[in-house]
């Protein structure tokens, strides 16, 4: 997929996301909304991932590590085909449906359950590990929000990456600088963040983590360096694209209401609008 | 009688106003944080009193771990995150650093049980009661009402100890007279007479309890409601009473039926050699269905006509 078309998608992304957390009346929002361009390029121009090839084992991984942000992931298999967008906007948050606040492998084309944070760095250590055993040419792919590292897991997760040198891990960090109660470096700073991820061992790159087009060019050079794993700090707005959700910490698990719906889906059609040029 | 019953704050908001008033006139209290302060209503504790709260970050293990180190150094600690990470991410530090090496933290489950609904099983604390029973030297509370709430708070700042404590999200109908209740810990309340048979509950599942007993007091079933808000010092002698002065009895908990209230009551029984109709209600050995608290609740039978039903069979009553 080109640059224009990824940037479109992206649009009607956010334009989903919204729409279904505002229906399912519950969502984490602007973590969805941080980490989606990451997503797009991610399924739409760098892994194997189909309906199709989903009960294959060679086929590239994706685990969504900060799993409350489940709504952007939804968003994007509904696209992929593994359900359509009817069902998830009629499902999201409803009692006894499957479209719950977090992945669930009941939901097709999710790959492993998360929710509680610290859990999947480990997990997709452990699955390139086995790609590696097999002969497998795979690659696992996972995310983590930037205030989720402070559990000590994802650090021991990162010593067994670099010691079993797993160049068919791409570690993204959705590094909003933002976790519930506010800033991660006055919460638990974290900073100096990519000299911590060079010092454990990983090939560590940095990139606007909301544009698609330099995402898609630099995930299509992993790994950044054989026998490492990659790192990739994806610097990133939370709540980006609507306005008055930018960077701001109250937006991290809040519904929007109809008129603010209505204000963010308008912004949304107008950058599609300038993208398309007809304006 | 059966009172019009009065509807409070959510037990974890009164858990933060008991703890701010406590903390504005002891400075040694301090509240240690994961990222939580938020869901735990601590932010005008935070706001008011900044430098008797300490923020760790998204890391429940050293939550913990540093609460028992404060705790080592004086301090009053409760170390507040959601129930089902501190009971679980951090249960070894609990285990260790907390019970084992005798340090006084109170660990406090906030959105316990299936609070957190549609956010799914990482987000459920039905495992809390279990896990804690077989580590000693931990008190287990977890508070039906505000009242209840109030006190048992109270009661461990005057005396700390280790100790977990249990706390909801949803408001809570009042259950007692403040003015007349009297709350001790490992003490249950009788929240209604009854002979026919006894529910014995704990948490938030209790006024669904009291609903279950009036229903039946309009079938002329007259049903004995107990608090059981404290699971270790466990109140044998509520449980004997129950069994020895009515009929039969049905346990209500928001946890698993792998062991908790309920199992703690079967086997007290069978060992003083008692046999009687009995129940355990909690949710099942299984996935369980996705759904916010009260549909969970209804489908598992944690309700007045669930409880009532239960009832029914176990007396062998039909309507
Ligand atoms: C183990 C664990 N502790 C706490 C939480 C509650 N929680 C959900 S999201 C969140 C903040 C996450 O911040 P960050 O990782 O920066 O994510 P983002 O900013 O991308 O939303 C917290 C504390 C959790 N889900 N898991
Ligand atoms: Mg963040």
């Amino acid at each position: 997929m080109n640059a224009h078309e990824l940037r479109l998608k992206s649009i009607a992304y956010r334009k989903t996301i919204l729409e279904i957390i505002h229906r399912g009346g519950a969502g984490h929002t602007a973590g969805s909304l941080s980490c989606v361009d990451i997503l797009n390029v991610l399924y739409n121009h760098i892994m194997n991932i189909t309906p199709e090839n989903f009960n294959k084992i060679n086929r590239d991984h994706y685990i969504q590590s900060k799993g409350h942000s489940v709504e952007a992931l939804y968003t994007v298999l509904a696209d992929q085909g593994f359900y359509s967008r009817d069902e998830l906007l009629e499902g999201l948050n409803q009692n006894y449906s499957k479209f719950i606040g977090h992945p669930t492998r009941k939901v097709p084309g999710i790959e492993h359950n998360t929710g509680a944070l610290g859990h999947g760095l480990s997990v997709s250590v452990g699955l390139a590990l086995a790609g590696k055993l097999n002969g497998y040419t795979y690659r696992v792919f996972t995310l983590l929000g930037d205030g989720e590292l402070a559990e000590g897991s994802s650090w021991e997760a990162s010593m067994s990456a670099a010691h079993y040198k797993l160049d068919n891990l791409v570690v993204i960090v959705d590094r909003n600088t933002l976790q519930i109660t506010g800033r991660t470096e006055e919460v638990n700073g974290l900073e100096p963040l990519a000299d911590k991820f060079t010092a454990f061992g990983y090939a560590v790159r940095q990139i606007d983590g909301n544009n698609v087009e330099a995402l898609a060019d630099l995930l299509g050079t992993v790994p950044f360096e054989v026998g490492k794993p990659s790192l990739l700090l994806a610097n990133t707005v939370k709540g980006k694209g609507v306005s008055y959700m930018e960077d701001q910490k109250a937006w991290h698990h809040k519904v929007p209401t109809d008129e603010q719906l209505a204000t963010a889906l308008a912004e949304l059609d107008a950058a599609r609008l300038e993208l398309e040029g007809i304006r | 009688m059966a009172t019009e019953k009065t509807m409070g704050k959510p037990n974890q908001q009164v858990f933060s106003d008991t703890l701010l008033d406590l903390a504005q006139n002891d400075k040694d209290i301090l509240v240690v944080t994961s990222d939580s302060r938020g869901s735990g209503k601590l932010v005008a504790f935070g706001e008011t009193l900044p430098e008797q709260i300490v923020e760790v970050g998204i890391a429940e293990q050293n939550l913990v771990g540093l609460s028992s180190g404060l705790a080592a150094g004086g301090k009053k600690v409760f170390a507040v995150s959601p129930a089902c990470f501190v009971t679980i991410r951090s249960l070894e530090q609990v285990k260790n650093d907390v019970a084992y090496s005798d340090r006084p933290v109170c660990v406090v489950g906030i959105s316990a049980g299936v609070s957190y609904g549609l956010l799914g099983s990482t987000h459920h604390a039905i495992h809390d009661y279990a896990v804690l029973r077989c580590i000693n030297n931990i008190d287990i509370l977890a508070p039906a009402d505000n009242f209840e709430t109030e006190q048992v708070l109270r009661a461990l700042v005057e005396h700390p100890r280790p100790a977990y404590i249990r706390l909801g999200k949803q408001a809570m109908p009042n259950l007692h007279d403040p003015a007349t209740a009297i709350f001790e810990i490992g003490k249950a309340i009788q929240v209604r007479p009854g002979t026919d048979l006894t529910i014995i509950s704990i948490g938030e599942p209790t006024p669904h309890a009291v609903d279950a007993a009036d229903l039946l007091a309009k079938e002329g079933i007259s049903c004995r409601v107990i608090s059981m808000h404290t699971l270790r010092p466990f109140d044998r002698d509520a449980l004997m009473d129950a069994a020895l002065n009515t009929r039969a009895i049905i346990t209500v908990e928001e946890h698993s039926v792998n062991g908790g209230l309920g199992e703690l009551c079967a086997s007290t029984l069978m060992q003083e050699g008692i046999q009687i109709p009995f129940k355990i209600v909690g949710f099942p050995d299984e996935y369980t269905i996705n759904g916010d608290q009260e549909t969970m609740f209804k489908h598992y039978g944690i309700s007045g006509e669930g409880l009532a039903e239960t009832a029914r069979k176990l007396l062998g009553v039909r309507i």
